[in-house]
C-alpha cells in the first residue's frame, strides 16, 4: 500500500481516479473546487476513462448525473455549500430512481453572509432526500469512505446515492500523510458496475421520471425507507471488509476511550480528531473521559448511539449547524429522539459551535468536557443547548 | 502510553512568495524520512502580496488535532518586510525559534522587532535563491535552514529525498534539480544563530 501525502481534496480525487467512473457531472465551488479541478486534469491527461460533463451549474450536474446514472453509468461528482444546495432539486430524485451516485461534499457554511469555511450547514440540509450521508474525520477517512461508497450504494439491497464529507479548509485543505490503495487493488475491490435498468437498453425499455400522483406515490417512496434500514447493515459489513483486507475498519460510529467513560463527546468530522488529543490529557489525569465520532448521519444509527451511550452519565452532543428551530442543532435531535424510550438517560448538553469556520481548540473542548463533569457531579443539566463560542 | 510531542511550525510570507508550498514541501520531505505530518495554509483574502501564513505539524505518532496552530516552536518568515506589521513572534514560546529570510545578522533583527525571548535565525534565503535558482523564491533555501535550525530531519537523508522527487518532477530540466539542491545545502550551511 502507497504511503502518499495528499489534502482531503487531493485523497478524494485520487479515489475518483482509481474508481476511475464512466461519467463525472460537475460544477467547480470552494473548497471543493480541487477535487473537480484534479479529477478534471485526469480526464485530460487520458488517466482515466471517464466523461466529463463541464456543465453551468450544480442544478445541472446533479441532473448529468441522473441522466447518466439512468442510462445505466457508474456516476459521480463533488460539490460544496452552495452547490450542494443547488442541487437540491435533484437530490431527491436520484434517491427515487434508485441511482447509486456518489458525491464528494466539502461541508462549508452556507450563505448569508457569505462564508467559505466549515460548517455542517450545507449537508444538514440536504439530509432528508434519501442520500446516504457519511462524515470524514480526516483525509485518510476522505478517501476510505468514498471508496466504500461505491460499495455501499451499489449494493443491491441499498442502490441509493451517497455522499461522503470533509470539513472545509480544516480537512480539504490540510496534506496529511495517508496510506492508498494500489490502482489494480481498487479495480477488485469496487468491481463492475452492475446495471439494473438502462435507458438506453432498447430491448427493455422503460420510462423514468413519470407523474406518481396519489394512488402510487406513497408505495414508491416505501423503497428508500427500506433501503435505508438495509444500510445501516451494508455500512456494517462492508467497513468491516475493509478492515479485513486492508487494516482500517469502519461502522456506523466510532468509539473512542468510551467503555468506561463517565463523560463524552460527541461530534461529527474533524473536530473528533482534536477531542481524541484532550481525552488523552484527561485520561492521564484520572478523568474519565470518551468520544462518540459519528461516521454515518444517514442513515441514523440510533440503536447503535443509545446502547454507546447507555452508561455515561454526561454527554456533550457538538453540532455544527444549527436548525434554527430553538432546539439545537441536527445531530443532538436525532440522538434525544432516539433515547425517548430509555427510562434512564444521559444528561445531555448540546453545544451549536464552529459556524463559517469557528475556530475550536483544545481549550474549547477542555472547557466543555470540564462542563461535563460539572453536569456529572450535580446530575442537573445547565443550559440545553448552548451557542459555543459565539461573542455577545 | 504516552504519545510523542508533535512539533508545531508557523511559516510567514506574501501570498505569492511560496509560504504554502514551503510547508507543503516540507511535510512532505519529512514524511518521506518516517514522520507524521500535516501541513495546512491559512485562509483570508488571497492577494498577491497580501501577508499570509501556513503552518506544520510534525510527530512520530499519528496527530489527531485538526484545530489552528497559535503557539508554534518555529516561525519562519520569508518576507523580513512583514515585520514592520504582523507580530511574527506571536504565540512563540521563550524557546521557540524565529528564522528570518534577510541579509542582517540575528541581533540586527532581535533590535528591530524588539524581541525578548526565543532565538533568532538569519539566512539571506532571498539571496541564495537568486544566485543559485536565479529567481527571488526564498522558500526552498528556507527549508534547508529549518532542518539545520531545528535538527527534526536528517540533512542528508532530506537532500536525496529531496532529489528524487525533483529529478521525478524535472526529468527533463536538470538546471533546475542541481540549482534547487544547492539553494537547500547553501541556506543550511550559511543559516547562523545568535552568540551567546
Amino acid at each position: 500500500m502507497p504511503t502518499i501525502a495528499k489534502t482531503g481534496n487531493e485523497a478524494m480525487a485520487e479515489a475518483m481516479r482509481q474508481i476511475d467512473p464512466d461519467v463525472v457531472a460537475a460544477y467547480p465551488i470552494t473548497p471543493a473546487t480541487e477535487v473537480v479541478m484534479i479529477f478534471s486534469q485526469f480526464v485530460a491527461d487520458g488517466l482515466v476513462g471517464t466523461e466529463f460533463v463541464a456543465v453551468e451549474s450544480e442544478h445541472s450536474a446533479m441532473s448529468a448525473c441522473v441522466g447518466a446514472a439512468s442510462a445505466g453509468c457508474r456516476v459521480m461528482t463533488g460539490t460544496s455549500s452552495q452547490g450542494l444546495q443547488l442541487m437540491s432539486e435533484i437530490l431527491p430524485i436520484a434517491s427515487a430512481l434508485r441511482q447509486p451516485i456518489v458525491l464528494c461534499e466539502v461541508n462549508r457554511a452556507l450563505s448569508g453572509p457569505i462564508n467559505i469555511h466549515c460548517d455542517h450547514s450545507d449537508t444538514m440540509a440536504v439530509r432528508d432526500f434519501g442520500w446516504i450521508q457519511l462524515f470524514s474525520e480526516n483525509a485518510q477517512e476522505a478517501y476510505d469512505n468514498i471508496l466504500q461508497l461505491v460499495r455501499i450504494t451499489e449494493n443491491e439491497k441499498v442502490r441509493l446515492p451517497g455522499m461522503a464529507t470533509t470539513d472545509g479548509f480544516i480537512i480539504s485543505h490540510c496534506m496529511e500523510k495517508i496510506e492508498s490503495l494500489d490502482d489494480a487493488e481498487v479495480k477488485k475491490y469496487i468491481g463492475d458496475f452492475k446495471v439494473i435498468k438502462s435507458t438506453l437498453d432498447l430491448d427493455k425499455p422503460i420510462t423514468l421520471g413519470s407523474l406518481d400522483l396519489q394512488d402510487y406515490y406513497f408505495e414508491h417512496k416505501m423503497p428508500i425507507v427500506e433501503a435505508m434500514k438495509e444500510a445501516k447493515q451494508v455500512i456494517l459489513e462492508v467497513g468491516k471488509d475493509f478492515g479485513q483486507r486492508y487494516g482500517r475498519e469502519y461502522g456506523l460510529i466510532e468509539e473512542y476511550k468510551l467503555a468506561d467513560a463517565e463523560i463524552a463527546m460527541v461530534a461529527l468530522g474533524s473536530t473528533c480528531g482534536t477531542a481524541r488529543a484532550v481525552i488523552d490529557e484527561l485520561r492521564e489525569k484520572g478523568v474519565k473521559a470518551g468520544l462518540l465520532k459519528v461516521r454515518a448521519f444517514r442513515p441514523f444509527p440510533a440503536e447503535e448511539i443509545v446502547k454507546a451511550l447507555a452508561k455515561v452519565k454526561a454527554a456533550a452532543v457538538l453540532d455544527r449547524s444549527d436548525m434554527f428551530s430553538n432546539q439545537g442543532g441536527q445531530l443532538c435531535c436525532e440522538i434525544k429522539s432516539a433515547m425517548y424510550d430509555l427510562k434512564q438517560k444521559p444528561l445531555l448538553t448540546n453545544y451549536v459551535y464552529g459556524l463559517g469556520g469557528r475556530e475550536i481548540s483544545l481549550e474549547d473542548i477542555r472547557k466543555i468536557f470540564a462542563e461535563q463533569q460539572g453536569t456529572a457531579s450535580s446530575g442537573k443539566v445547565k443550559q440545553a443547548v448552548q451557542h459555543f463560542g459565539v461573542r455577545e | 502510553m504516552s504519545k510523542s510531542k508533535v512539533i508545531e511550525i508557523r511559516w510567514h510570507g506574501r501570498g505569492g512568495q511560496g509560504a504554502k508550498t514551503a510547508a507543503l514541501l516540507f511535510a512532505d520531505a519529512a514524511m518521506s524520512l518516517g514522520k507524521y505530518i500535516q501541513a495546512f495554509p491559512e485562509y483570508g483574502p488571497e492577494r498577491m502580496g497580501a501577508p499570509v501564513q501556513s503552518f506544520n505539524r510534525l510527530a512520530d505518532d499519528p496527530i489527531t488535532v485538526h484545530c489552528g496552530i497559535t503557539d508554534p516552536q518555529i516561525v519562519l518568515v520569508l518576507d523580513p518586510t512583514l515585520m514592520a506589521t504582523v507580530d511574527v513572534a506571536q504565540g512563540l514560546p521563550k524557546d521557540g525559534k524565529l528564522i528570518v529570510n534577510t541579509s542582517k545578522t540575528p541581533q540586527e533583527i532581535r533590535k528591530e522587532i524588539n524581541l525578548k525571548a526565543a532565538q533568532i535565525f538569519t539566512v539571506n534565503a532571498s539571496g541564495i535563491a537568486q544566485e543559485k535558482i536565479g529567481r527571488n523564491i526564498p522558500n526552498t533555501p528556507m527549508l534547508g535552514a529549518l532542518v539545520k535550525v531545528s535538527g527534526l530531519l536528517d540533512f542528508n537523508e532530506m537532500i536525496k529525498n529531496t532529489e528524487d522527487k525533483l529529478k521525478k518532477k524535472f526529468a527533463h530540466k536538470p538546471e533546475i534539480i542541481k540549482g534547487n539542491l544547492e539553494a537547500i545545502k547553501t541556506a543550511h550551511d550559511q543559516v547562523k544563530g545568535e552568540k551567546r
